[in-house]
């Protein structure tokens, strides 16, 4: 009994329950930003790739390198604390944005790419063969095929950055996770910390979900 | 041009910082340590329960997965470290986030070996099982190599994952790399030592990372 009490005491939920549905909207509209820019810039760059120019070439691969070997926390004050000491103030939600935009961006031009590489030559000659050009062939022909195969890691990987919009709480962007906390310590309740996992298990469970059933349809796919 | 040198690159900020940042970096390395394996073999216990033919055993393990999965890491800290205390149960930062890291990395090595697994042939255990072994020989000496062999490339890009996951540990104030930098930037209202924690961490993974990518380059380019 004390156990429900300190974990779904039924006055903190709904005292606290506007803020958080409130913060579960912040969360997905930074997701949905997150996912849209990330996935879009990752297959810029993975087409761009496709150029061959050495340099160009050069500077994607090392910055899907860092993006990929650096834990997103570290770019996330780096951002946060010195831009500001610099002069320049970005908001929370603007560092968590351009972020995780850019550790999506570098997976998911890593995964296009991957996925570019596996596509046959025969296509690519049969694309020019018929009298597109190289940029027609890449967007028509190669780079769907591409796409469908990259679908299930790159789902995996939305999943997994969206997750990290969490790390939005340590330079107070009001999501989730933030307003829940400091709504533990007001309450001295660790209700609103259920009330977070909960917020987060509707939001992802359905994902999830979602990403059991895109690698069984795509696995048997190719 | 010269105040950005001076707030991120700046040599004799750094160098004060470097022993504090070290000592952070070993405190790093010892939670890479222990959270690694507890993930590895939980990963594998979960894994086998669930493809266990025991209905009971499979869809707990299916659910456990599919919960851990669902709920960002920091999340998971922040429950065991500050809602915990909640019903008495008060753990030290390490031990925090050894919890709650090996709950969130159990679940995430377990989709990893269960793939693996899965793409072992059946002819494989029934070959082996006729000549005899028994049932967890079989698991052991046929299926398991090759099973561990067929996703060594996400097995390494996981551990990737964990190490990085472990500078969330800075935020139950655990001492270690990013906790220590931030303390450094904090005293010497100075970014540079966030930049040299970034160098560091990029030491540690960067070679890691290169062999992951060209890991599944030659796989991809061998189908």
């Amino acid at each position: 009994m004390r156990f429900l009490e300190t974990f779904f005491n039924g006055q903190v939920i709904l005292n606290y329950l506007p803020d958080l549905v409130h913060a579960m909207g912040v969360t997905l509209g930074l997701a949905a930003a997150t996912i849209v820019t990330g996935i879009l810039c990752g297959a810029a760059l993975a087409c761009l790739r496709v150029a061959g120019l050495k340099v160009v070439n050069f500077f994607i691969i090392v910055f899907a390198d860092i993006m990929r070997a650096l834990p997103p926390l570290v770019l996330i004050m780096i951002l946060f604390f010195g831009m500001s000491s610099l002069g320049l103030n970005l908001s929370g939600w603007t560092v968590i944005y351009i972020v995780l935009s850019l550790v999506l961006a570098a997976f998911s031009e890593e995964i296009f790419w991957g996925g570019l590489t596996s596509i046959p030559a025969g296509q690519w000659e049969a694309g020019r063969a018929t009298g597109l050009s190289r940029a027609q062939t890449l967007f028509h022909i190669t780079f769907p095929q591409a796409a469908r195969r990259g679908i299930p890691p790159l789902v995996n990987r939305v999943l997994a950055t969206t997750k990290l919009t969490a790390l939005g709480s340590v330079i107070g962007v009001k999501e989730i996770l933030s307003v829940s906390s400091s709504a533990q310590s007001f309450s001295g309740s660790a209700t609103p910390l259920t009330m977070a996992a909960i917020a987060y298990l509707i939001i992802f469970i359905p994902a999830v979900i979602l990403s059991h059933w895109i690698e069984r349809r795509y696995h048997f796919a190719t | 041009m010269d105040t950005f040198i001076q707030t991120f690159f700046n040599i004799d900020i750094m160098m004060q910082a470097f022993p504090l940042l070290m000592k952070g970096a070993v405190m790093t390395l010892k939670l890479c340590a222990v959270v690694i394996l507890c993930g590895l073999t939980g990963g594998l216990m979960l894994a086998l329960a669930a493809l266990s033919p025991r209905r009971f055993l499979r869809w707990s393990a299916i659910g456990f997965i599919d919960l851990f999965r669902a709920l960002p890491p920091l999340v998971l800290l922040v429950f065991v470290y500050s809602g915990l205390p909640f019903a008495g149960i008060r753990l030290a930062p390490f031990w925090a986030v050894v919890i709650a890291f090996f709950l969130n990395n159990s679940a995430y090595f377990a989709e990893v070996f269960r793939a693996g697994i899965n793409a072992v042939p059946k002819g494989q255990t029934e070959a082996a099982r006729a000549t005899g072994l028994s049932g967890p020989q079989t698991l052991i000496h046929v299926v398991l190599p090759q099973a561990i062999r067929n996703v060594l490339p996400d097995l390494l890009s996981n551990t990737v994952e964990v190490v990085k996951l472990t500078s969330l540990a800075s935020v139950v104030s655990l001492s270690e790399l990013l906790y220590n930098a931030n303390m450094a930037r904090s005293v010497t209202y100075n970014s540079s030592p966030l930049v040299l924690a970034a160098g560091m961490y990029l030491v540690l993974l960067w070679p890691l990372v290169r062999v992951v990518s060209r890991y599944q380059r030659g796989l991809s380019s061998s189908h």
